[in-house]
């Protein structure tokens, strides 16, 4: 057992930072490779014409669990030191349905607009200055709201402790929607661009 | 080159094209492999530093600075903005997201460098003007600050790393975002097509 290396005091919060940045190349690096500067091509998705955005999520998503999985199962990575976020059930479903909106209107998710902004998009830039001016807004209103953000609470909680079943069945399950999810997609997109070529 | 072969030069036109050809922007790439590197970084985040990768966080550091700069007291008896500013004992922009974040901009822009995407340009569809376009853009930036915050994380932080690790309120907060997305797709799609 010797990873999350930060975890295990391997080095100290300054070399963090650097690796901070290393990491975040990478990610602006995939994110921008895979089209995701483009808010039309990040709009698509919810338009059935380009489903990139689904693709590319559900491989990053089934890669990183994969992988998490096998290190922890050889015992690799402590998997009980890797950060989970809490779960608020109420306001994260809330707050997910306004991102959505905020999404398809604006094109962008906050990773992405930083990779429009940085090749040049005029939309991605200002739609980051309506991500910081949504903060201020949130900020300032979180006296008013700050009941309803910690309502719901359930703790550090993942779905195979939810539902019972074996982490790595689980995982198997997920890769499994994930391919079938992939199949469909290519479909539809054929059937779209069928569509769109008779019309 | 061919009219080089064929003993013939090149006129200042064929030379423009051939200029312009190059500059062309590369297709993207595979959506599967850039998925297969976008897992790796996550993965490298897992296993490096215990965490995973975000977006929304950096801009609520910067956010709770600029209100901590301009009115402090203000800042410090607002809980939202006192967990971003801290306790004074280091800079909050000394932030594992800030730099994470610092480092998508750069990856980024040397992505779309390589790959001749980096231009300035409004993206939006045939039918809206670009004031049109960048009035929706900031309107759904806002409504992705609030959403993000009132979700504790966006896309990255939430969907992306909340979800390789099973987290409940991230698959939650995943189908909505795509329910939201899908649901008003509708009244925006003049925006686009």
């Amino acid at each position: 057992m010797n990873a999350p290396f930060f975890k295990y005091g391997l080095f100290g919060d300054d070399v963090s930072l650097v690796i901070a940045f290393i990491i975040g190349i990478g990610f602006g690096f995939f994110l921008e490779r895979a089209g995701f500067g483009s808010s039309k091509k990040l709009a698509a998705q919810f338009y059935f014409t380009d489903l990139t955005v689904f693709k590319v999520m559900f491989t990053g998503i089934i890669t990183a669990m994969v992988g998490v999985y096998y290190l922890s199962a050889i015992g690799f990575v402590d998997l009980s030191l890797v950060y989970l976020t809490p779960t608020f059930l109420l306001p994260q479903v809330v707050g997910g349905l306004i991102l959505g909106v905020g999404f398809v209107v604006g094109g962008y998710c906050p990773g992405t607009s930083c990779v429009a902004a940085s090749t040049g998009r005029i939309d991605g830039m200002v739609y980051l200055l309506g991500v910081i001016f949504g903060i201020f807004v949130f900020g300032e209103a979180f006296p008013l709201v700050s009941n309803f953000y910690v309502s719901t609470p359930m703790g550090q909680i993942t779905l195979p402790q939810i539902s019972g079943l074996p982490y790595g069945l689980l995982v198997f399950l997920v890769v499994l929607m994930a391919l079938g999810g992939f199949a469909g997609a290519e479909w539809v997109e054929k059937k779209m661009a069928a569509k769109k070529a008779g019309a | 080159m061919s009219s080089l072969i064929k003993g013939t030069t090149l006129s200042n036109t064929e030379v423009r094209t051939e200029a312009k050809a190059a500059r062309e922007p590369q297709p993207y790439w595979n959506p599967y492999l850039a998925g297969l590197g976008l897992g790796l970084v996550l993965l490298a985040a897992f296993v490096i530093m215990g965490r995973g990768l975000g977006a929304s966080g950096a801009f609520s550091s910067l956010v709770a600075v600029g209100v901590d700069a301009v009115a402090p007291a203000h800042a410090n008896a607002n809980d939202f903005y006192a967990e971003y500013i801290g306790d004074g004992t280091k800079s909050p922009l000394k932030d594992w997201l800030v730099f994470e974040v610092l480092g998508v901009f750069v990856g980024g822009f040397i992505s779309g460098l390589f790959a001749n995407r980096v231009t300035k340009v409004v993206e939006r569809g045939p039918n809206i003007s670009s004031a049109g376009r960048l009035t929706f853009a900031f309107i759904g930036g806002g409504l992705m600050g609030i959403g993000a915050k009132l979700a504790r994380g966006c896309t990255s932080g939430q969907a992306l790393t909340g979800g390789a690790l099973f987290n409940v309120g991230s698959w939650a907060f995943m189908m909505m975002v795509f329910g939201g997305a899908y649901a008003a797709a509708y009244f925006v799609r003049r925006q686009w097509q």
